[in-house]
């Protein structure tokens, strides 16, 4: 049995270099250890300075999302003796700007899941005196799939439109925008339509379906943009065969 | 995108690493992902045959005769082959995929992916013996 | 000029396309392709064939035969060249090659199938 790992961690300290580099650790190897485990052995007894985010360590905040051996993971359910004898090569997410060491920038991300609108739209709202919204455990199905989505960007990393064009609008954001569509209490699908059938919503999505593959909480992104093709041609024949019923 | 950052004593500068041309070949996923669409390609030959084929028909006998000898040369035969099994993956992830973009459910469950992509199958096959009939019997 | 006329229009094209493409088009290749220039079937005879296509719904299946596929091929090709080789700069350039080679296509398949006697 292996007694220890080496990690090879990408560094970038923008203040003192302008490429990212590699730095190589070796950690203890530990059955039940995840690369996460490593990493805050390394910021604890090797390296300080080494910056990373991460939360529950329990895969459903979504901080810890890196590229291990070029692979979208969740370092926090990324068992090191998945890779003996090693090396493991952890880098920053992909497709993003990178900050500092693995910390990347996702304001891009932030910006477009607000664009979606991602909460339930009512055309009124309904006075409390008329009590609760009910809801069938069947109009729960339709959209509890991309309730799911734990925002970590894994399926960001993946995708290569995104990696190509960055206004592309995403996997995680037509999840969660869908999540909403589909939900019974929701009147909102119009006033999404209009972001999501810009060039730059989904229809830059060649349905390559890697954000699919790389996502913890099988949320099938790929399959939420492909429904809402369908929605947004049907939506797009109405209005142009029909121009007179209600926008 | 960007918002204003504070400039501070460190300025940070975000590292943007260029995606690379050769993206596709980085893994067997992407690969096969290209693999896929560029069966359009073979598609698009398939619906040339078809023309050349009518065009034959109209000009006449002898063209029709030509036509079918350069379909015997040896490379053409090749291309053919190729275009295919192009073809034919065309087919194999159009019906494995549609489910995904068209989930149907059934009793307010989701009928599994495989349920769908059957009879899609079954009906593919089903045309495609039909045609064979209805051709080779002439 | 891509705007105007809509992704929605141009991707329906292109699943219309993929579904013809997807059953008739491995049968008929592999017919006209393989079985009948390699004799495993005995060909067809000009007569034969030219009975089978005049009718007017053959006329029909085959036009969108031809037409639909090609449009699949276009909004695929389309996205490969954006994103295989990173040419989306030249994109004017590409969708006119695109969709105007599945429109002469369309227009050649038409005037074939009303030419055929």
């Amino acid at each position: 049995m292996a007694e220890t790992i080496v990690l090879e961690v990408a560094r970038y300290r923008p203040e003192q270099e302008t490429e990212p580099t590699f730095q190589s650790f070796e950690v203890p190897f530990r059955k039940d250890w995840v690369v996460l485990d490593a990493l805050n052995y390394i910021k604890d007894s090797l390296d300080g300075t080494l910056s990373f985010r991460w939360s529950c360590r329990m895969g459903v905040c979504g901080s810890c999302g890196m590229m291990v051996n070029s692979e979208p993971k969740l370092t926090c359910a990324t068992f090191l003796s998945h890779y003996l004898p090693g090396p493991v090569r952890v880098e920053p997410l992909q497709n993003f700007p990178v900050v500092r060491d693995l910390v990347i920038e996702m304001t891009d991300f932030m910006l477009k899941l607000q664009s979606v609108k991602p909460w339930i739209l009512r055309g009124a709202e309904k006075p409390l005196s008329e009590g609760e919204f009910l809801q069938t455990p069947e109009q729960l199905e339709t959209y509890k799939q991309f309730s799911l989505c734990i925002n970590c960007l894994l399926c960001y990393a993946a995708c290569p439109v995104y990696g190509l064009d960055p206004h592309f609008i995403g996997p995680a954001a037509v999840a969660l925008a869908q999540r909403y569509n589909m939900d019974s209490r929701d009147q909102g699908a119009k006033q999404r339509l209009e972001i999501l059938s810009q060039h730059e919503g989904i229809w830059g999505c060649t349905f390559v379906g890697e954000c699919t593959r790389v996502c913890p909480k099988s949320v099938d992104p790929a399959g939420a943009i492909q429904q809402y093709k369908l929605t947004a041609a049907k939506e797009w024949f109405k209005s142009f065969l029909m121009p007179w019923s209600a926008r | 995108m960007k918002k204003s950052v504070a400039y501070t004593e460190y300025h940070p500068k975000w590292y943007r690493t260029r995606v690379s041309t050769y993206w596709w070949s980085r893994r067997w996923t992407y690969l096969k992902f290209i693999l896929r669409e560029l069966s359009s390609i073979f598609v698009a030959y398939f619906v040339l045959l078809l023309l050349l084929h009518l065009s034959a028909l109209w000009k006449g006998e002898a063209s029709y005769v030509a036509l079918q000898a350069w379909l015997r040369t040896p490379s053409v035969i090749v291309l053919n082959g190729v275009s295919f099994l192009f073809v034919l993956f065309h087919t194999i992830t159009w019906f494995n995929l549609a489910p995904k973009a068209l989930p149907v459910r059934l009793g307010g469950k989701r009928v599994p992916d495989a349920l769908v992509a059957a009879p899609n199958y079954l009906a593919w096959l089903a045309l495609s013996a039909g045609i064979v009939w209805l051709v080779a019997r002439g | 000029m891509v705007k105007r006329f809509n992704e929605p229009f141009l991707w329906t094209l292109f699943s219309a396309g993929g579904v013809v493409a997807a059953f008739l088009a491995p049968v008929l290749l592999f017919l006209y392709g393989l079985t009948f220039p390699l004799g495993w079937l005995a060909p067809p005879s000009y007569e034969a064939t030219l009975a089978l296509v005049r009718h007017p719904l053959s006329r029909l299946v085959l036009f969108a035969l031809c037409s639909l596929p090609l449009f699949h091929w276009a909004h695929r090709f389309r996205f490969t060249l954006y994103d295989g080789l990173q040419i989306k700069h030249l994109n004017e350039v590409i969708t006119v090659f695109c969709y105007g080679g599945a429109l002469a296509g369309t227009a050649m398949a038409g005037y074939l199938l009303w030419k055929i006697p």
